[in-house]
């Protein structure tokens, strides 16, 4: 089983980051997992930039652009993730647009992440019905989870559509934003995510975008089974060493 | 072979709707509403009407005398660029907020370039007392200031795009962002045939009106419908995607697609998409892009804000792969000269973006007796400056 889906059932909120692979220096990438899961982080989800990520804020496409300058490349990335699970144990999702993946072949992409130990990946514009019938069967072949996102938008008809064709977690987006909107929850939030929880999906819920501190953790975490923080955190990232991490995952839980 | 859009979306391996899910639901509207809405006779009529009595369709088919001497076979130009607002851009307007009115949307967004696509959204926007938001990369503010102040004037907000090189690219992923932040009230009106599914085909489908024209204007001038040639620009494709749409299966009507060479192909500083493009997403399609081997799309670069795209709409990725249409690109230099030309020869002073279609004359030979049609997709009001400058006039 995978490490996802073995994280998952266990009975606690999930607390996932997301950084931007190649920030703020190139090689940070292994010391940040190190230092997230020795945090108590559940999930990591790492970043892999692109030049025009569409369903990012100011926030993430900053760091993906420096990212890049530093000379990120998606070889690259596998390259210093190459014996990542000699040292980490925490489940590992790889987040990106699907143009880098395209170029790289999704086969052979998938068959990297394998070798790795990568268990999942998130590709907001890889589509749903394009995925159910174009490669599926690709990622089950390499034991990957692939985690759609809905937003308070999507209809029921859809969600349950996504729900049966998820294999780990349904990404709910908090709110129709793009990534590091700062607006707070509020009544139109808290119907949505009792919306959801009420649907009884097979997979569990995570959600994702508007998530900066302890309150708004705790909101999401009341419905759904965990929150994903990323913006924040490479603000966070930014400004102190990457020893500093803990400090950061406690001001959170 | 079909150079149509299919049901799913696809121009041969091209197009597709690449969304993320927070686009899914206005986008998946559209795809189920736009055929019936524009085949309702309503719209039609509407359409039909503002054409006619506000843009000033149809649009001459003007056969070019000193030019068809200088280059000794016979030029007809195709003058978009009598339009209210000077370009092709405002037939996708029209069409458009028809659309986004049935669809009860009351809030628009656009990206613009070279600026006609944002006066022309500005324009309907104003027409129907919609409020409007234009995308424009900080770039292309400098260089096409007449057409930022004619926005103003009409009532949009332009906003510039800050990031990746401050062009067209950048300006639309603002305004697909700005899509996502406000996904209820608001129509997105794509200003070329690329995006999504089913923006290609919706755009081209409103631009169709150009080789519409074209048949039976022709058929007055010479007696026949089809030319021997068809030529157009290629930003994302919208000019060209109209011209060409009525005669895409009748092969032959040979297809010329001009892209900008920007300083030449191998010089890094080009925007010749066909030439340097490889199969990829961008811009919620699947189509030709100029991008690394890594897959980060890379910055195109053309003296003209339009041609500056690093991408081709899905249609013309497909006649280019399936060899439909032949792909010639023209560097600033001779897109310059050409309009310069143009000018002199025939008293049309043409948008840059057109001045590349021109351009092609130089190198490309045709028979005396050829029948070429030119979309003459804008005039050059917006571009005085920079030929001031550059002629040094
Ligand atoms: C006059 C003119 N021609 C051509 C273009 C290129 O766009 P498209 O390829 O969609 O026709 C533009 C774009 O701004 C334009 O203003």
């Amino acid at each position: 089983m995978n490490r996802i889906q073995n994280k998952l059932k266990e009975n606690k909120k999930i607390l996932s980051i997301y950084f931007t692979a190649g920030y703020p220096s190139l090689n940070d990438t292994v010391s940040i997992i190190q230092n997230l899961e020795t945090s108590d982080v559940d999930m990591i989800e790492i970043g892999l930039p692109f030049s025009d990520p569409l369903a990012d804020g100011p926030t993430i496409q900053a760091s993906s652009s420096k990212a890049l300058k530093n000379g990120m490349t998606t070889e690259i990335l596998f390259n210093q993730l190459k014996d990542i699970r000699k040292t980490v144990s925490i489940p590992l999702i790889i987040m990106g647009y699907f143009n880098p993946m395209l170029q790289y072949g999704v086969e052979a992409f998938c068959k990297k992440c394998q070798e790795i130990g990568i268990d999942g990946l998130i590709i907001p514009d890889l589509p749903v019905d394009v995925y159910s019938e174009d490669y599926k069967s690709t990622f089950e072949k390499y034991g990957l989870v692939n985690v759609f996102l809905i937003t308070p938008q999507t209809s029921d008809e859809r969600i349950r559509f996504i729900d049966s064709i998820s294999n780990g977690f349904i990404y709910m987006v908090s709110s129709a934003s793009v990534t590091g909107s700062q607006s707070g929850f509020g009544d139109d939030q808290k119907y949505y995510f009792e919306r959801i929880s009420n649907m009884d999906l097979k997979n569990p819920q995570i959600v994702g975008f508007g998530i900066n501190n302890r309150d708004t953790f705790k909101q999401a975490t009341q419905y759904a089974k965990g929150a994903i923080i990323g913006s924040a955190f490479i603000k966070f990232i930014a400004e102190n060493t990457v020893e500093n991490i803990k400090q950061f995952v406690q001001s959170i839980r | 072979m079909n150079y149509n859009v299919n049901e799913k979306g696809y121009y041969g391996k091209f197009g597709g709707a690449y969304i993320p899910e927070m686009l899914y639901p206005n986008v998946e509207a559209l795809r189920q509403n736009y055929l019936k809405i524009m085949a309702e006779p309503s719209f039609k009529e509407e359409f039909n009407q503002l054409l006619k009595d506000y843009v000033g369709r149809p649009s001459p088919l003007y056969f070019a005398k000193r030019l068809s001497e200088k280059y000794n076979t016979k030029i007809y130009l195709k003058r978009e660029d009598l339009n209210h607002t000077g370009a092709h851009k405002i037939n996708n307007t029209i069409g458009q907020i028809l659309m986004a009115k049935r669809l009860g949307k009351t809030r628009i967004i656009a990206e613009t370039g070279a600026g006609q696509h944002g006066v022309a959204t500005a324009t309907v926007c104003a027409l129907m007392g919609l409020e409007c938001i234009v995308y424009m990369g900080e770039i292309d503010i400098a260089r096409q200031a007449p057409n930022v102040a004619r926005m103003k004037m009409l009532g949009a907000t332009v906003v510039p795009a800050l990031s990746g090189s401050r062009t067209l690219k950048d300006a639309t992923n603002e305004a697909i962002r700005d899509w996502i932040n406000n996904p209820v009230d608001t129509h997105y009106i794509i200003g070329s045939a690329i995006g999504p599914h089913p923006y290609p085909d919706m755009v081209t489908r409103f631009q169709s009106v150009i080789s519409e024209e074209i048949k039976w204007q022709l058929k007055a001038h010479e007696g026949r419908e089809n030319p021997d040639y068809v030529v157009a620009c290629i930003g994302g494709g919208s000019n060209a995607a109209g011209t060409y749409y009525h005669f895409l299966h009748d092969e032959n009507v040979n297809i010329i697609a001009v892209e900008a060479a920007g300083l030449g192909i191998d010089s890094g500083e080009s925007a010749a998409t066909s030439v340097l493009g490889k199969e990829g997403i961008i811009h919620g399609c699947k189509t030709l892009l100029m991008q690394t081997k890594d897959g980060q799309i890379t910055e195109p670069y053309s003296i003209s804000a339009g041609l500056d795209y690093p991408g081709v709409g899905p249609m013309h990725a497909h006649l280019s792969k399936t060899g439909r249409a032949e792909f010639m690109s023209i560097t600033d230099a001779d897109a310059m000269k050409a309009g310069l030309e143009l000018s002199k020869l025939e008293g049309i002073i043409p948008a840059i973006e057109t001045a590349h279609a021109l351009a092609i004359f130089e190198y490309k030979t045709f028979k005396t007796d050829d029948v070429v049609v030119v979309s003459l997709s804008g005039r050059g009001d917006k571009d005085l400056d920079t030929y001031v400058k550059y002629f040094k006039l």
